[in-house]
């Protein structure tokens, strides 16, 4: 398909996915990223849930269909505004440059709850309170697994719904991914030290892809990992600079008081901040929680209201890197119909 | 993101709008009572040492927070007497409301939130207030509570500091516990400096004027107050039970003194360190006694040299000579019942099973 021209904004999996599916079929496609490099949130990932499947392997396999297509990738590029036109859109660049397009697919991803706004987990505070992503990178860089004081802890708590469910923080989503990513690290957590007690505290355990309830078993019958159905109230540091927490558990309908060496609090996910100007000058639609809304959930949802405006991943809400490579992956052929059709 | 080994004292973050002057004072119910002379004490400071305009209204009664929290007083009568007070102040030619009392502080931040929520029961307090005195008001411009303009001028206070929270002896920063009332920020955290979880006000103040705060894990726990847990007589076991949590929890760190936002607080926090050495004989200072403690008005007034018998502390359950003696303030130990005019207050009953 010559002449015809499509901007991707956003460079991490759904947007390397789209960039070289489109690009096969002969879409010119310009790929812009605000970052330096492209894979936005693999590049902080460790392993990916349920089977432990090396972040860089994904991350390498989308980079080399990249490689291999004709996609312009754009680094370290802020868009601004989208104008919508009769015929097209006009992208402003970096505040200075503008780009015409026929279609554009904004794929922008999510950002990670600020876990310090939850400030009774004392995240930013305490040392030996951290989130998820900080005990990916941990493994990431291979970092040997210890507190802040460098003590081999004897005992870990996670935390799901950090920044989900909440409606204290105006997060009234679920974040989907945390419960499987929770039962992931505690694993993980297990496999590196095997003498670590191991805690999750969890609302509920939404096992919903496939072998996740599978690793949930897993979790508790192969690798002895507690799960105790109870949010922590509160966590504070004793005297033996040990985060002691306090919970209730719901099942037991008992107070449980708990003295941990690590505290991971499993954040969730929130709109990319682009958002708010994206929709504001192309048009589309914002759901309450600042994630853009598809025209429908079912056979629309990777379309705007906005003829040539199309979404996919998660900047529509938050799942998991599957559903956003399959999201991409029907966003492109979405496109290339709209494209054949206005041709 | 950031990562796992920065620290941010985030709490420090939060801030929030204090005027600088003229001010309308609400007294605290409790406060004179339970610590007589700190209330003086207090506009003392603020008008003779820091030089500013507040007015002392003797026509504003309670802000019947007590009441309302042990559903005495309907909600529609505490609006209305608010409403009577905002518009004392309003008469008074005042923009700026001062209550004394982290009860009251927190009662008032609800109301205004409430009626900002729901402008009909503005409408009702205004039509209620109208038909019973004639009276009008302005809501305030800026609602601080007490202890928040003393943390806004802390540093002023600590250029002209003649004492501080440092160990005469070992040249040491002396440890407090700071307890900031659950009323002062856990029901809204963004009206406390540095809001209900690492609150700052005391804790602000503490550290400019020498000293080192302690973060015990039973820090943001209630006092035991409760009001239900202490009014109702068969609960009282419950109050003490929960200070009892936090002498447990903040002994080990060795604290030098306990300070309180509230008068309430204050009060069981003093107190009930009696109770449980008469109950259990056991005390949390050093020594067999108890750890004292201030309000921090009472705070603020050793800090400015103010005689520690002028600000009442001969009336608290725990002495707090060990602490005077730390800090090198001089104390004549014989004037300590001495009231004014040289008057013999009488000496308080010593507990009978432990030294405090």
């Amino acid at each position: 398909m010559k002449g015809k021209h499509v901007t991707i904004i956003g460079g991490g999996p759904a947007g390397m996915q789209a960039a070289s599916q489109l690009s096969e079929l002969g879409i010119e496609v310009l790929l812009i990223e605000k970052d330096n490099k492209l894979g936005g949130k693999l590049n902080q990932w460790d392993r990916l849930f349920p089977d432990q499947t090396p972040s860089m392997t994904l991350l390498k396999e989308l980079q080399n269909a990249i490689e291999k297509s004709k996609v312009t990738i754009r680094l370290n590029t802020e868009v601004q505004k989208i104008s919508n036109l009769t015929h097209g859109f006009d992208i402003l660049l970096n505040a200075e440059e503008t780009q015409h397009s026929d279609a554009v697919l904004l794929t922008t991803g999510f950002e990670l709850f600020d876990a310090r706004l939850k400030e009774e987990y004392g995240y930013g505070t305490y040392p030996n309170v951290i989130t998820s992503s900080d005990l990916e990178k941990l493994f990431r860089e291979g970092q040997p697994l210890t507190t802040a004081e460098g003590r081999t802890p004897s005992k870990i708590a996670f935390l799901h719904c950090v920044g989900s469910r909440d409606e204290k923080v105006g997060q009234f989503h679920c974040s989907r991914v945390c419960c499987i990513t929770g039962v992931k690290q505690a694993i993980e957590v297990k496999q590196a030290l095997p003498e670590c007690e191991v805690y999750n505290f969890y609302m509920d355990m939404r096992m919903f892809g496939a072998g996740y309830e599978e690793l949930y078993r897993e979790a508790q019958e192969k690798w002895g990992i507690t799960f105790i159905r109870g949010r922590i109230s509160e966590a504070a540091l004793n005297q033996e600079n040990r985060i002691q927490i306090k919970a209730e558990d719901t099942l037991a309908g008992r107070p449980v008081r708990l003295s941990v060496d690590l505290l991971v609090l499993l954040v969730g996910m929130t709109a990319s901040p682009c958002n708010k100007a994206l929709a504001a000058t192309s048009g589309a639609e914002l759901r309450s929680n600042g994630f853009f809304n598809p025209v429908d959930p079912f056979n629309h949802s990777v379309e705007s209201a906005i003829p040539g405006l199309y979404f996919a991943g998660t900047c529509t809400a938050p799942r998991n890197i599957g559903e956003t490579l399959m999201e991409a992956g029907s966003a492109a052929l979405k496109i290339h119909k709209f494209l054949l059709q206005n041709d | 993101m950031d990562t796992p080994r920065t620290i941010h004292r985030n709490w420090k973050e939060y801030q929030k709008e204090i005027a600088d002057d003229h001010f309308y004072y609400a007294r605290s119910c409790i406060r004179q009572n339970f610590f007589p002379g700190s209330e003086t004490a207090y506009l003392n400071i603020l008008r003779n040492d820091l030089s500013l305009d507040v007015y002392d209204d003797p026509k504003h009664t309670t802000c019947t927070g007590i009441g309302y929290h042990t559903d005495i007083v309907p909600l529609e009568t505490t609006m209305t007497v608010i409403a009577r007070q905002f518009a004392l102040m309003t008469e008074a030619g005042y923009e700026n409301f001062l209550p004394s009392c982290v009860t009251s502080f927190g009662l008032y931040v609800e109301i205004l939130d409430m009626w900002e929520h729901f402008p009909e029961l503005e409408e009702k307090a205004r039509e209620n207030l109208y038909k019973a005195t004639k009276r009008e008001f302005n809501k305030p411009k800026n609602l601080v509570h007490t202890s928040d303009l003393i943390f806004h001028y802390r540093e002023k206070i600590a250029e002209n500091a003649k004492y501080s929270f440092v160990d005469v002896k070992t040249g040491q920063p002396l440890k407090g516990v700071e307890h900031i009332g659950c009323h002062y920020a856990k029901i809204f955290p963004s009206k406390g400096i540095g809001g209900s979880e690492f609150p700052y006000v005391l804790a602000g103040m503490i550290e400019s004027w020498g000293g080192t705060v302690v973060d015990y894990p039973e820090r943001r726990h209630c006092c035991g107050f409760g009001f239900r847990n202490y009014l109702v007589m068969a609960n009282r076991g419950y109050s003490v039970a929960n200070s009892k949590k936090k002498f447990e929890s903040m002994a080990p760190y060795k604290p030098n003194f306990i300070v309180g936002n509230c008068p309430g607080c204050a009060m069981f926090l003093d107190r009930w360190q009696y109770t449980i050495g008469e109950m259990e004989h056991k005390t949390y200072g050093p020594n067999g006694r108890g750890i004292p403690v201030l309000t921090y008005e009472e705070m603020t007034g050793l800090v400015l040299g103010y005689s520690p018998w002028d600000l009442g502390l001969q009336m608290h359950q725990v002495p707090v000579e060990p602490l005077l003696d730390k800090m090198g303030i001089p104390y004549n130990a014989e004037e300590k019942y001495l009231g004014i005019n040289g008057k013999n207050l009488g000496k308080p009953q010593l507990p009978q099973n432990c030294v405090l």
